[in-house]
């Protein structure tokens, strides 16, 4: 059954499915970012896909792990369909190499519920969705200055929102400059990146 | 003639027994921090897990209107003690900074359980590494969360500071359990915990 769904989108959208692989009963298509919202369509009207739940959509940053040419940002999407009990997953490569002008079309036309994932994957990651009726951070504040969960940003950098009292540190033993969260140290060099700011 | 103590080298107030009235004599701040200790009024700044320690120490097992804080306000302008109760983010902090100025003078505030103090292990771009960074803290209570006895602790600790009229902040030290040998019911960094357990045990 769930190669059947992958059969049915390369057969409707032949070249602007790139690459289709099925592992452990889960199905994944990638799609071109242009036929982005088209197949959404084709997955929610079709009456042998419908559909019809939308679960899950986030951004994945590839910024080490990047081949030559390759976008530096995915989006993935995950569906599913409650009167086939089918799940599919699409993903789209978006942006350039460096990350520059990342923008996919919105699914929200396609599913209300897009609307806070998209704005998630925006405010964490940057990108851009067109067509959103609101695109707006959701869980930073308007102040904050660049997407968190990108790779280069620096994963234990503060922005406070008001200054603090004088005498007080920002980051206390064992988080210090050379403690702490070893992980959001791998890609940058954060002293340089905190006296900056 | 009577003293009664604080418990604090010497005593502030003095009874004075003479024919059939008695009478007590005593400095007016010591009074009115004597009353100010057993009538703190509470604000509950609760954001996070630390609320479920908070709801046992405020319940009937622990009791802590035993102390005199029995009366939660949900308005700061009519409470004495902010608890800030779970870890606050950047983006709450401002929020918190106004609740404090909200509060009318004297004010108190405890940070309870480690998240309110340092922030906890949260290194990362949206959370306040400890609520000292935008108001003054009185109190600490490290936990994760506290046993509700060591917040009583910390709110012993609250109480005698208030008694003396010291603003320095004071932090709950860790308890041991007295039926454990040399505190060996504590894991301690750098030391691998011994886990034989003894034989009367």
């Amino acid at each position: 059954m769930s190669k059947k769904v992958l059969d049915l989108l390369k057969e409707k959208f032949g070249a602007a499915i790139t690459e289709t692989h099925a592992q452990f009963g889960d199905d994944t298509a990638v799609v071109d970012p242009a036929s982005w919202r088209a197949v959404a369509f084709f997955l929610r009207d079709d009456s042998r896909l419908s559909m019809n739940m939308f679960t899950d959509l986030c951004g994945v940053d590839f910024h080490r792990q990047r081949a030559e040419g390759q976008p530096r940002f995915e989006v993935v999407c995950h569906l599913r369909s409650l009167q086939h009990a089918h799940r599919i997953r699409i993903k789209s490569r978006v942006g350039d190499e460096e990350g520059e002008t990342v923008e996919i079309d919105s699914l929200v036309p396609v599913w209300r519920g897009a609307d806070w994932f998209e704005r998630e994957t925006f405010d964490l990651m940057g990108i851009t969705f067109k067509g959103h009726p609101d695109m707006r951070r959701i869980l930073m504040y308007p102040e904050f200055k660049g997407h968190p969960l990108r790779k280069d940003y620096p994963a234990n950098k503060t922005q406070p929102l008001i200054p603090y009292r004088e005498g007080t540190q920002d980051k206390l033993f064992p988080f210090r400059e050379d403690e702490g969260m070893s992980f959001g140290r791998q890609t940058f060099d954060h002293r340089n990146d905190r006296g900056e700011s | 003639m009577g003293n009664v103590s604080n418990g604090r080298g010497g005593s502030s107030v003095h009874v004075i027994e003479s024919g059939d009235v008695g009478f007590a004599t005593t400095r007016v701040d010591a009074l009115l921090n004597w009353a100010k200790k057993y009538s703190l009024f509470q604000y509950p700044y609760v954001t996070a897990c630390c609320a479920m320690e908070f709801m046992a120490m405020a319940s009937p097992r622990f009791d802590m209107a035993r102390f005199g804080a029995e009366a939660p306000r949900f308005s700061p302008r009519q409470a004495d003690l902010l608890w800030v109760v779970g870890t606050i983010s950047q983006r709450q902090a401002p929020a918190l900074k106004r609740i404090y100025e909200q509060m009318a003078d004297p004010k108190w505030v405890l940070a309870f359980g480690t998240c309110a103090s340092c922030g906890g292990f949260y290194d990362n771009y949206t959370t306040l590494a400890g609520i000292d960074k935008v108001i003054p803290c009185d109190v600490y209570v490290p936990g994760c969360p506290p046993r509700p006895e060591a917040v009583i602790d910390g709110l012993l600790l609250l109480q005698d500071k208030i008694a003396r009229g010291d603003r320095t902040p004071g932090i709950v030290k860790p308890r041991t359990d007295p039926l454990v040998p040399d505190g060996s019911g504590l894991v301690q960094i750098g030391k691998k915990p011994d886990l034989g357990g003894d034989s009367e045990a």
